[in-house]
């Protein structure tokens, strides 16, 4: 049983180590590429192999977001009033980005921890230095690249699908006329509003890859080290996410991104 | 050359190296001895760069390795090849991804060279028709020997030797054995071995040496080691545990040494 000294001692290490890796992936992120394929090959895995589980989730968190607030808004005021105005603006600025986070660091930020402790524990990433690269360079900088793009692109078409989601819910069950809802949309919600969103996933997609991938450079311990350092690194990462959240909207919103 | 000076590693509390000295020729085969856990994976992580020592000095060709970082340390260990125990092949990657992993990185072959040479140097390592497999298929024995292929593929100059034949077959062991004999006569390579196996050892080295308590007690010529009298290397070579003393238990070899000295 750690000590609470111990553990915070642990943390700071955990920062230093963590901001180490950072340096040297800045370093590399900007030079020709150890393997183009590879970046391909992790947007694919990011991206377009989140989408479905992404667009799951987006879909019936804009259902469940316009019937609650539709029923709501039946029971104040005798009708469901702004439900496109509501669902467009909570998909955007706050659970588009969030959800789209979380899933993306429980699908694949655990995979990446998993695969490079893997690596780790099996001497795989030592082998890297005698053959001309570096883990940081082969592996890191495709999931830094891939990770930083491609989680602000899913969570551009979970907004879509979230509100598409209260869409159906409006229509279907509220009897909104659909030009209604999504004339309710493009009334008061900017490019602001969703720029806002996007630098928001931008953040958590950082989080994520930092979290992860540095998870895994430190794995020790064989087969169980690997799957503790899966938990922590997808713990970590959401309480990250969700922690950062708040303090991200409260510097945007002082920047006027709102 | 390889130059080591008053290498030491602490490691956890442990003092697993505690001031190496040893030099390693050109074009030799030098085998270092020792039990589990004294430290000789330790000792090829240090002289691969991969590890930092806490004192101590280590030349390759004359370029002292414990001062360099980055971009500098990485053109050293390009120099070293490496067969891990484990074979640590790239597990997403088929064979032949794994042996030419190194000629994509540091030559400027084109794909259809490297595929060609990947074959050789299969063929060096005695696997045909393997290309296509990924490691997962594949014996511990072959996996070592696909490392063994990806090793010598970059060209280096050294090549080190983790526990290459613990937990092989007699039959698989003697080949593996062969191909560390004609990886020296054929390509010239210096090759540092780590391992307990006394037959590996005797069977190729130019030169053994024993680690025993962080520090390589003894040196000498293969032929020179077998007969040796030293008291640590005959308790090596005989498994003598030295008694039933709880003390030689603990450390059968100290144990033995100690009851000389008094």
């Amino acid at each position: 049983m750690k000590t609470p000294v111990r553990k915070i001692i642990d943390t700071a290490e955990s920062v230093a180590g963590g901001w180490r890796m950072l340096k040297k992936v800045a370093a590399l992120v900007f030079k020709k590429p150890d393997e183009p394929a590879n970046i391909y090959r992790q947007m694919v895995r990011v991206g377009y192999e989140s989408l479905p589980i992404v667009l799951l989730s987006a879909l019936f968190t804009g259902m469940v977001l316009a019937l609650q607030s539709g029923v709501a808004s039946t029971r104040i005021f005798d009708q469901a009033l702004f439900m496109g105005t509501l669902v467009s603006f909570s998909m955007v600025l706050e659970l588009g980005p969030v959800l789209t986070a979380i899933v993306i660091a429980g699908r694949v930020g655990a995979s990446i921890t998993a695969e490079i402790g893997t690596m780790k524990v099996s001497e795989q990433l030592d082998a890297l230095y005698t053959l001309g690269t570096t883990p940081e360079k082969y592996l890191a900088v495709p999931l830094f690249i891939s990770m930083l793009t491609m989680v602000p692109v899913a969570t551009l078409f979970a907004n879509i699908t979230g509100i598409f989601g209260g869409y159906i819910i409006a229509v279907s069950r509220f009897n909104i006329p659909g030009s209604v809802y999504i004339n309710d949309i493009i009334t008061y919600l900017t490019n602001i509003h969703v720029l806002h969103g996007l630098i928001k996933s931008f953040f958590f997609g950082f989080i994520i890859v930092t979290v992860c991938c540095y998870k895994g450079f430190t794995t020790s311990g064989g087969a169980s080290g690997v799957g503790k350092s899966t938990t922590r690194a997808v713990v970590v990462s959401i309480v990250s996410i969700l922690i950062s959240d708040y303090f991200l909207s409260t510097l945007l919103t002082s920047l006027g991104l709102i | 050359m390889i130059k080591i000076k008053g290498l030491k590693k602490k490691l956890g509390g442990k003092q697993v190296l505690d001031g190496i000295d040893l030099e390693i020729m050109d074009g030799e085969i030098f085998t270092l001895l020792g039990g589990s856990g004294e430290g000789k994976s330790v000792f090829l992580k240090n002289l691969l760069g991969l590890m930092r020592p806490d004192e101590g000095s280590i030349k390759i060709d004359g370029q002292e390795i414990t001062v360099l970082s980055g971009e500098d340390l990485l053109k050293v260990q390009v120099k070293v090849g490496m067969m891990f125990q484990g074979g640590a092949l790239f597990d997403s990657l088929t064979v032949a991804e794994n042996v030419g992993f190194g000629m994509k990185r540091l030559t400027d072959r084109s794909p259809d060279e490297i595929k060609t040479l990947v074959k050789k140097y299969l063929k060096m390592v005695r696997l045909e028709d393997v290309e296509n497999l990924l490691p997962e298929k594949l014996s511990i024995g072959m996996k070592r020997r696909v490392a063994l292929a990806r090793a010598i593929a970059t060209q280096p100059e050294y090549i080190l030797y983790d526990e290459p034949t613990t937990g092989l077959d007699p039959i698989t062991t003697s080949a593996v054995c062969n191909i560390f004999l004609e990886l020296r006569d054929k390509l010239k390579l210096t090759s540092i071995i780590v391992t307990h196996e006394l037959e590996t050892a005797f069977k190729v080295s130019d030169r053994i040496g024993l680690l025993h308590n962080g520090k390589i007690c003894f040196t000498a010529p293969t032929n020179e080691f077998k007969e040796s009298k030293d008291r640590y290397v005959k308790n090596f070579i005989e498994g003598n545990t030295g008694g039933d003393h709880a003390e030689k238990e603990k450390d059968p070899i100290r144990g033995d040494r100690d009851e000389i000295k008094q």
